[in-house]
């Protein structure tokens, strides 16, 4: 089974709420990993703030974290980064997938966690 | 009652009401106003909750006082960061239960929430010091630097002693001089936070950051709100001054842990000034407002069982002043009282100096109580009369402005940010933007989000941001401004989006201008309102200190409502005017380079 890793910047809860403004960018993403879940895909994600410790266990993406924080998020994709400092878009996601573009067949977007990194809400 | 008829009892006093428990409450107490007696818990916890300096710590170490001469084992528990417990006991206290010079059987002990925070974010980061990039240790100290962690933290320490009986079970009672907020109640009896946070491997967890590290607590907790609700083991007593606004503080958080089923409810008015024969306008002024207040109070708190305690002129600081209080009065002798010649001026010359600008925003600030809107109002009020544009702009309820202007000045207009109708308007906003086709489960998950407390205060901030931004070519003058806690969420949250370019949320204009425009001297003025005492002087000396951190620097402080200043002859009064003297000294020597005096007036 395809695992898809997500290392997220420290972040209080991601819907972006409690920011000055909600970013949809995080809500989509949430909404887009849900997406791949659907297809099979394992998804785990993990937040700097919280979980720590999966940062400490994967040294390429510490290697990442210390040429700059702007590297978070980092997508790894069964265990190799696809992806540093952005959130791809569901295409994107897809492409690196294999999943093709085709809709979900499930349109269900799940509001994840909540404010933005350095968002200092919480 | 009628009012008229409790005025006229209020003489034949009595001289300690019984102790109360909670089984008798309900019989007995019911509607019953207690005349000048300590609300003494008998349930082995009690907590004392009210706005700052209604006299919580007060009322507390005397009510604490009184059990332990009873022969009772008593802890006092502060967890406010400003506290004089030290003070008011006359013992230095620290983190563990320290006993009371002068007091066999009381205790009494000092939590800073703040230190705790401090701890707690050590706890959750200290570990991956040197293991971590530098940087990415800076950005998880962020997460936890805020004010739900502080929050939080104070709740755990709370939990320690509340939900563990073990480790207060040397103590008979353990009393504690502030009380969880309604928020944080609710934050940890949100069933779905919890069950979310659990399940979070995948999706992420519900505004759950700062708690992540206390999942494990998790059963400790439940046991200190199952504490909190348990009648026959707690009772929390809501503090209040017979003013209007501290009664409707009172009221909101009666509300609040009603709603979370709590239900072993007093109310102490703390305070009540009856003049002992009338003729000074001050006196016969301040006696007719709290027996109006009091009057006028909700139907809902005045249905509690409520304890009276009289005003006291002298300050209740050392074991005699506690004992003393809540007896009956003896009448003040007049010993000669003196004004400094060397008094801060009034509200004139700052006005005078603030039209010479021409425009700009002016922000009256401080803690609730020491009469924000009033001196808001003044100042828009003799702008307008000087002939500029003036917008008064407050969070009061508009009834409470209307008290304290004249509508019909040519000029000014009076505009109010409703919190609830601006957080409606933000769920609104948010829930079309980002809700649009979530599940009803989803859905669910958001509008919980949304319920979380910085959601009112980044709604309020917003329209706060529209407001200032009129300021460009008229005065507009504020009597609430966010919290310096908020405008450092606006600073992070700034530094947020000009590094990570990639995000979409769009910050309105007038919000990206707001920092720079609060921080230039030109542009807004900012007042810190306070009276002359300790506690407010205290809270309004740490507000200045987060002004600072958010690099903004006060115009001026005003000391409102002056007994000294105010001319009364009342001995009572007259006394207490003399202890304002050294907190007056404090801020102009100390604080401030600007002061105004206001005094009291009738």
């Amino acid at each position: 089974m395809t695992k898809l890793e997500v290392y997220d910047p420290a972040m209080c809860c991601s819907t972006g709420v409690c920011g000055p403004d909600v970013d949809p960018v995080l809500v989509a993403f949430a909404a887009d990993l849900k997406w791949a879940a659907e297809h099979g895909i394992e998804v785990v994600r993990y937040n700097l703030g919280q979980e720590p410790q999966a940062f400490v266990v994967n040294s390429a993406v510490v290697k990442e974290m210390e040429a700059g924080m702007d590297r978070l998020p980092v997508i790894a994709l069964d265990g190799h980064i696809i992806s540093t400092g952005l959130y791809p878009t569901r295409a994107q996601l897809a492409a690196k997938l294999g999943l093709g573009t085709a809709q979900p067949k499930i349109t269900v977007k799940e509001a994840s966690s909540c404010c933005p990194p350095k968002s200092g809400c919480c | 009652m009628p009012l008229e008829a409790r005025i006229a009892e209020q003489p034949a006093r009595r001289l300690r009401g019984p102790l109360i428990g909670h089984d008798q409450r309900d019989m007995v107490f019911k509607d019953m106003i207690i005349m000048n007696a300590l609300p003494i818990p008998t349930t082995r916890h009690a907590f004392f909750t009210g706005k700052g300096g209604v006299g919580k710590t007060s009322l507390s170490c005397a009510c604490g006082l009184a059990l332990a001469e009873t022969g009772k084992r008593v802890l006092i528990v502060s967890t406010d960061p400003a506290s004089n417990l030290d003070e008011v006991l006359g013992t230095k206290l620290s983190g563990v239960p320290t006993a009371i010079a002068g007091a066999p059987g009381l205790f009494a002990l000092n939590i800073d929430p703040e230190a705790a925070a401090h701890d707690y974010k050590e706890r959750m980061v200290g570990p991956y010091r040197g293991i971590l990039p530098a940087a990415a240790i800076a950005s998880m100290e962020e997460q936890f630097s805020g004010a739900c962690t502080v929050e939080i933290a104070a709740f755990d320490e709370f939990a320690k002693l509340l939900g563990d009986e073990t480790a207060t079970s040397a103590f008979d009672h353990v009393i504690f001089d502030t009380a969880p907020t309604g928020h944080t109640l609710r934050l940890l009896t949100l069933p779905s936070a919890w069950t979310e946070f659990i399940a979070s491997s995948t999706g992420g967890a519900s505004c759950l950051g700062p708690l992540a590290g206390l999942e494990k607590q998790k059963a400790l907790y439940a046991a200190t709100v199952a504490q909190l609700s348990d009648a026959a083991a707690t009772t929390i007593i809501l503090v209040s001054r017979p003013e209007k606004s501290a009664l409707r503080e009172a009221e909101r958080t009666r509300g609040e842990l009603a709603e979370l089923g709590v239900s072993n409810l007093r109310l102490a008015v703390n305070g009540l000034f009856t003049a002992l024969r009338s003729g000074d306008a001050i006196a016969d002024a301040m006696t007719a407002r709290a027996a109006l207040s009091l009057a006028a109070m909700p139907p809902a708190l005045a249905a509690l069982p409520r304890h009276e305690i009289g005003y006291v002129a002298k300050g209740t600081v050392g074991l005699d002043s506690l004992r003393a209080l809540g007896q009956p009065i003896p009448p003040a002798v007049m010993i000669g009282t003196t004004v400094p010649p060397d008094l801060p001026p009034g509200l004139d010359g700052l006005i005078a100096e603030v039209a010479a600008t021409g425009h700009g925003v002016i922000m009256t600030m401080g803690k609730g109580g020491v009469g924000k809107t009033s001196v808001a109002a003044a100042i828009a009020t003799a702008l307008a009369r000087a002939g500029h544009a003036v917008t008064l702009s407050t969070t009061d309820p508009a009834a409470h402005v209307a008290d304290a202007v004249a509508t019909d000045i040519p000029g000014l207009s009076v505009t109010r940010i409703d919190p609830e109708a601006e957080v409606a308007l933000y769920r609104d906003e948010v829930l079309a933007k980002a809700g649009a086709g979530l599940d009803s489960g989803g859905r669910a998950m958001l509008e919980e989000d949304l319920r979380s407390p910085c959601t009112e205060e980044i709604a309020v901030f917003r329209a706060f941001a529209r407001t200032v931004d009129q300021g460009r070519d008229r005065f507009v003058v504020l009597d609430t401004a966010p919290t310096g806690h908020t405008i450092l969420l606006l600073d992070a949250a700034q530094a947020y989006h000009r590094e990570v370019l990639r995000t979409q949320a769009e910050m309105p204009q007038a919000v990206r201008d707001l920092l720079p425009r609060l921080r230039d001297a030109d542009y807004t003025k900012t007042i810190i309102v306070t009276l002359a005492e300790a506690t407010p002087v205290h809270e309004a000396e740490r507000l200045q200190a987060d002004l600072a951190r958010a690099v903004i620097t006060p115009f001026a402080w005003v000391i409102n409502q002056s007994l000294l200043a105010s001319g009364t002859t009342d001995p009572v009064l007259a006394l207490r005017g003399q202890y304002e003297i050294p907190f007056i000294q404090r801020v102009t020597r100390d604080l401030s380079k600007r002061t105004v005096l206001i005094p009291w007036r009738a």
